[in-house]
């Protein structure tokens, strides 16, 4: 990094996370932002919610936990029930029955002050693309009602953490996908929220712009803030989150940290392909000892998966010595994470049923479905 | 962390009071100003906006009084130019509540309403801000038409206090019929299906009266309509007030019609801004 930037990185660092949370920070100075009775519960705390659209039950009795300053993956595919979540939570919706708190303000009764605290983005965008992102941040900042040094110095400070300097200036429209994610969540984090739902982040995003999305968000989170993410990928909960827990159809049907989850659903998947068709069975039956869990093996690709447990580089180490020693050929050798797909289908028998939020596709099974009760 | 809620179960909520009445106002009154600079912002941006927003009505002033003007007989001092000109003040104002209902719409649909809402920010605040800046733009836009209006051979006939309270029933109108795009805007959600709802019904509503030919001239059955809808009775008003005519017959019919549709629409506006998400 050029050594100029580096200083002037340092000179905005923001304040260690060691700092007094709801303490007089220096840039607290809004009118909206009320002082309220200090809550030593935990930032997020949801009990027992339900919210139905009609006849669709959208959450079937959800219980969540976050403790302050932690990071949470909510993780589950398309139509599980994570948006509503968010939405109740940020107050846009209410609970029809339970309740949920943040930082110990009822979402239900008190959503004005549960909005002073909060910093939602993800899936919608509060960008005006023919603003620059300046003008976008300051926009924000007097919604906020900051006053004029406090919202320049928080935009100055936003724009050259999340790497937007140098585009600050041109009207947002011309930005990359992964910059207006990159700003929207900045906007975010205008007023300094004690508490942010991020709402699958990263969707749409290509990998490189989601590894960048990846790093702002991670050192919001070495600030302290707390963190409430949803999302479709394990990886992105696994790379973020200190816990997960997996939501599907309304309910929470697994949590613990990313570890324990893999624990619970058999680890990580060692896969090879065969090069030699025929020699495919020989392959399975060389790694079957290795886990314990019997090998997958589809015969058409020569491609052969094992579950492998917790010990995975050694599994790794031990299977390439033992195909080497039969002297058969491997492409593609390697260890994979779960997919979310193998995490449902682990948890619940089913695999997912999003299928990356095609509407059509949903309702087409869910067609067949009916179509198969009433024959 | 733990997911279940025993243990738990005895937390009590803060109990968070409402911030004063008065504070409530005065940021409520912040945030009104702030998103009518953002909409300024966003116009200034966009040349092609204000471009059609000015263009268009000079247009219409231009294919009436020049196209269709010959060919319509009306009995008024000034000839059809003074007939034309309240009844195209009126209807521009009319359909410059599209861009109302157009942005709100697509700003629904993009999520940044969902996002406001989910900030400490006075829920009036995004109908306000954009209403008063809607009026700001309605002003400008009247008064260039009004321009190309004395070009053209208009004149008011009555004075100047007339003719100023004529312009402001004019943009008084305009912010009127906002109120119902704006409505429309929320509640249909669909930026493409909001400008051809707005074609479906401001075309009627405007063509269907009497700005640009006489009531009498059309089929019985029309004048029906054409005769009792509000857009007529205002423009019939304007008229009074542009040409010099009897001004008590229409004046409070306007000002119930005017005050009728916001106590109406004003309230299902923000109800569906509340509920939109």
């Amino acid at each position: 990094m050029h050594p100029q930037l580096q200083g002037s990185a340092v000179e905005v660092a923001e304040p260690p996370s060691g700092t007094p949370r709801g303490g007089d920070r220096p840039d607290r100075g809004d009118a909206a932002r009320r002082r309220i009775a200090s809550w030593d519960g935990p930032a997020i705390y949801v009990e027992d919610v339900h919210k139905s659209f009609g006849d669709v039950q959208a959450l079937r009795g959800i219980n969540l936990v976050v403790e302050r300053g932690n990071v949470l993956g909510v993780l589950g595919p398309n139509g599980a029930g994570k948006t509503t979540a968010v939405k109740i939570l940020t107050t846009l919706l209410r609970p029809d029955r339970g309740r949920a708190l943040v930082e110990g303000r009822d979402v239900a009764r008190s959503p004005a002050a549960v909005r002073e605290i909060i910093g939602l983005a993800g899936q919608s965008t509060a960008i005006q693309e023919e603003l620059t992102g300046r003008e976008n941040l300051d926009i924000m900042g007097r919604l906020y009602h900051l006053d004029p040094a406090t919202r320049k110095r928080r935009s100055d400070e936003l724009l050259e953490r999340f790497d937007l300097h140098e585009a600050a200036d041109r009207p947002t429209k011309g930005y990359s996908g992964g910059m207006q994610r990159r700003l929207d969540l900045a906007l975010s984090l205008v007023a300094r929220p004690e508490v942010v739902f991020l709402d699958e982040p990263t969707t749409g995003l290509d990998p490189r712009s989601r590894l960048s999305m990846w790093d702002v968000i991670r050192e919001m989170v070495a600030n302290g803030t707390t963190l409430l993410l949803t999302t479709q990928y394990l990886e992105e909960a696994d790379a973020l989150a200190d816990e997960i827990v997996v939501v599907d159809r309304g309910t929470v049907i697994a949590a613990g940290t990313s570890q324990e989850l893999k624990n619970q659903i058999g680890g990580d998947v060692l896969e090879f392909v065969v090069v030699e068709r025929d020699r495919v069975a020989e392959a399975a039956r060389a790694v079957s000892g290795l886990s314990g869990a019997e090998p997958l093996v589809d015969r058409e690709t020569g491609r052969v998966g094992v579950r492998v447990g917790m010990d995975a580089s050694q599994s790794l180490v031990e299977t390439i010595r033992r195909l080497d020693a039969l002297g058969i050929h491997t492409e593609d050798l390697g260890i994979r994470r779960p997919s979310l797909d193998d995490v449902f289908l682990s948890l619940t028998g089913h695999v997912t049923e999003g299928d990356g939020g095609d509407p059509a596709a949903q309702k087409g099974r869910s067609r067949r479905r009916r179509d198969r009760r009433e024959q | 962390m733990t997911t279940t809620a025993t243990g738990l179960r005895s937390l009590v909520a803060l109990d968070v009071p409402n911030p004063p009445r008065a504070l409530r106002f005065r940021l409520a009154a912040a945030d009104t100003a702030t998103l009518n600079r953002r909409e300024f912002l966003i116009w200034l941006r966009n040349p092609a906006f204000i471009f059609f927003t000015i263009v268009q009505p000079v247009m219409f002033v231009l294919l009436f009084r020049y196209v269709f003007g010959g060919a319509i007989s009306v009995r008024v001092p000034g000839g059809y130019v003074d007939f034309l000109m309240p009844g195209i003040v009126a209807q521009s104002a009319a359909f410059a509540s599209f861009a109302t209902a157009i942005s709100l719409a697509r700003q629904l649909q993009r999520g940044v309403i969902d996002r406001f809402r989910a900030m400490p920010m006075a829920r009036s605040a995004v109908l306000l801000g954009r209403l008063t800046a809607d009026t700001v733009r309605l002003v400008v836009t009247l008064l260039v038409i009004l321009g190309v209006g004395y070009a053209v051979g208009f004149r008011f006939r009555d004075g100047a206090v007339p003719a100023l309270v004529m312009m402001l029933l004019g943009v008084a109108l305009g912010v009127t019929i906002c109120t119902i795009s704006a409505y429309a805007g929320l509640t249909i959600k669909d930026e493409e299906a909001v400008s051809s709802f707005g074609l479906v019904w401001l075309f009627p509503l405007t063509f269907v009266s009497s700005a640009f030919v006489t009531v009498s001239s059309m089929p019985g059955w029309l004048q029906a309509f054409a005769k009792n809808q509000p857009v007529t009775i205002v423009i019939d008003e304007m008229r009074s007030l542009a040409l010099g005519g009897p001004l008590a017959l229409h004046a409070w019919q306007s000002a119930v019609w005017l005050v009728g549709i916001c106590a109406v629409f004003v309230p299902l506006a923000v109800r569906a801004y509340r509920r939109a998400t």
